[in-house]
């Protein structure tokens, strides 16, 4: 079991003297094996969900729990795909996806073994002594995932994961991801601000108030998924096409519109 | 001032001009030593100076040629240049790192660095007399501060990024300090390491006033003894032409990391 789970979480940032609520009474699970994406207004406090989740920030009440345990601290057990990367530019592909294998003390065989099948996995073969500045966009994203799956966590929180590719680069690292997870199924807590993106890749979908946020609602995917037959299709474009998918959609980005209003 | 326009130049252009700044000095100091409005014995022409500069190279003067008195003073710079990397970096980086370091050594650090390199040649005499310690103390009072300043900021200022995935990696603190920490420094330390390079070669005639035998800076005072002022002249266009070298060559080195790097 390794789900993420978040109980009454408050958060608030100190700015200028005045404590600032982000975060107001969060309580959401992601159960095991489950994806679950994160929209929001900008500002919500939806990076701050993740980087709570990940150990960087401590909520300021209320717990963030991944796999049973109280999250205090950073860990390899959690493993973060950052927005900008967060590639280390003087490690090779290779060296910046086994660091984190290294810091477990694995055998190198063990270590050299595993890096050689996420690489492949990821498509990144002919590529292990190149650079990250070296690589397209596109690229990076592909080895700081594998970077992440390398380690074989038990869960995997992404930051907009593909807020900083371009269209076309997007789609195919989205449907990429998709492929991965049926192979190798994941308890995934990400952030978009693309609707069509939570609803392609989650489970279930969370909305977020704006600043402070709350959840607003969770709508579940995966029925209508299942129920439409999404997994039959091979592309992205063709499930967008779909009725059901138009329909769930709308009704996330309605939901997510009224909040966007209201900030103005 | 002709490039005060911002139109940019082209590089020959740019060079012309350099050159033309050269050519100007050049001729009004030739017009003046020529037209005696100095004495020439204390203003010798440009050429004097260059024919004693050459003669140097062969003749020894002060128990030593030209090349002879800057291999001995390189010695000197060496020694000291190195002493201040090998302690400025790793403290630098330290303070840069453990918050309570930098606490401990700033205010120190902040009083001592206004003391000029020239200004420990007494303390220097006092406590090495002649040997070779005097003067790599006077140059490591040069180059000191900029190395530690360097690495201080690089380890401060570090993209929080890094420091983020190489703890959500497991990474522990010897480690993140010598893998990532370190690396990420590097442009940085390299900047520190020219202007303490620069620094330590502009102390190195205050550092040899109190050497007994060769040196550049040797050599100087006995031209002045002599009141040879093509000597004393001869011993300033080698300190230029020798810091000058230097110079290139850590800009070349700056510039081979930050390529690697992919920053420029």
């Amino acid at each position: 079991m390794s789900a993420i789970v978040f109980e009454g979480v408050h958060k608030s940032f100190q700015r200028e003297g005045k404590w600032l609520p982000a975060l107001e009474d969060v309580s959401l699970t992601v159960a095991d094996k489950e994806v679950v994406a994160l929209v929001g207004p900008s500002g919500c406090g939806k990076t701050t969900c993740l980087r709570l989740a990940a150990g960087f920030d401590a909520p300021s009440s209320g717990r963030v729990m991944v796999g049973g345990r109280v999250v205090t601290s950073p860990g390899p057990d959690r493993a973060v795909v950052f927005q900008q990367f967060a590639l280390f530019p003087w490690k090779s592909v290779v060296g910046n996806i086994e660091f984190g294998l290294r810091n477990k003390g694995l055998a190198t065989d063990v270590r050299l073994d595993r890096v050689a099948r996420v690489i492949k996995l990821m498509g990144l073969e002919g590529y292990e002594t190149a650079f990250p500045h070296q690589l397209s966009g596109g690229m990076q994203q592909r080895v700081a995932i594998a970077r992440a799956y390398v380690l074989d966590p038990d869960a995997l929180l992404m930051d907009e994961p593909f807020g900083a590719l371009d269209a076309q680069t997007r789609v195919i690292m989205q449907e990429e991801l998709v492929r991965i997870a049926r192979v190798n199924p994941r308890t995934v807590l990400f952030i978009t601000h693309a609707v069509d993106e939570a609803v392609y890749l989650a489970d279930r979908v969370a909305v977020m108030t704006r600043r402070p946020g709350r959840i607003k609602e969770v709508v579940d995917v995966r029925s209508v998924r299942a129920a439409e037959g999404w997994n039959d299709l091979e592309r992205i474009e063709e499930v967008m096409d779909l009725a059901s998918f138009v329909h769930v959609r709308t009704h996330i980005w309605r939901s997510l519109r009224d909040e966007k209003g209201s900030a103005n | 001032m002709a490039t005060s326009h911002k139109v940019p130049l082209a590089r020959r252009e740019a060079f012309l001009l350099g050159v033309l700044g050269l050519c100007c000095f050049l001729g009004i100091w030739t017009a003046i030593a020529q037209l005696h409005l100095a004495s020439p014995q204390f203003l010798p022409t440009p050429y004097a100076v260059l024919a004693r500069a050459i003669h140097l190279v062969s003749e020894p003067f002060a128990g030593a040629t030209l090349p002879l008195h800057l291999l001995r003073s390189l010695e000197r710079y060496g020694y000291g240049v190195m002493l201040a990397a090998l302690l400025g970096v790793p403290l630098g980086l330290g303070m840069g790192w453990y918050g309570w370091l930098d606490h401990v050594i700033t205010p120190l650090f902040d009083a001592l660095r206004f003391i000029a390199p020239i200004a420990w040649v007494p303390f220097a005499a006092l406590w090495f007399g002649t040997g070779i310690g005097g003067p790599i103390l006077i140059i490591f009072a040069g180059a000191f501060p900029p190395c530690l300043i360097g690495a201080y900021r690089g380890a401060r200022f570090v993209d929080a990024k890094y420091v983020e995935a190489a703890r959500m990696l497991g990474s522990g603190g010897v480690r993140t300090l010598i893998e990532v920490l370190l690396p990420a420094s590097v442009p940085s330390i390299i900047a520190g390491l020219r202007v303490g390079a620069g620094l330590g070669w502009q102390s190195l005639v205050g550092a040899e006033l109190i050497v007994a035998s060769a040196g550049v800076g040797y050599l100087m005072v006995q031209g002045q003894s002599n009141v040879s002022t093509p000597t004393v002249m001869a011993g300033m266009l080698a300190i230029g032409a020798v810091g000058l070298l230097i110079d290139v060559l850590l800009r070349a080195a700056e510039s081979l990391v930050r390529r690697r790097r992919g920053l420029t």
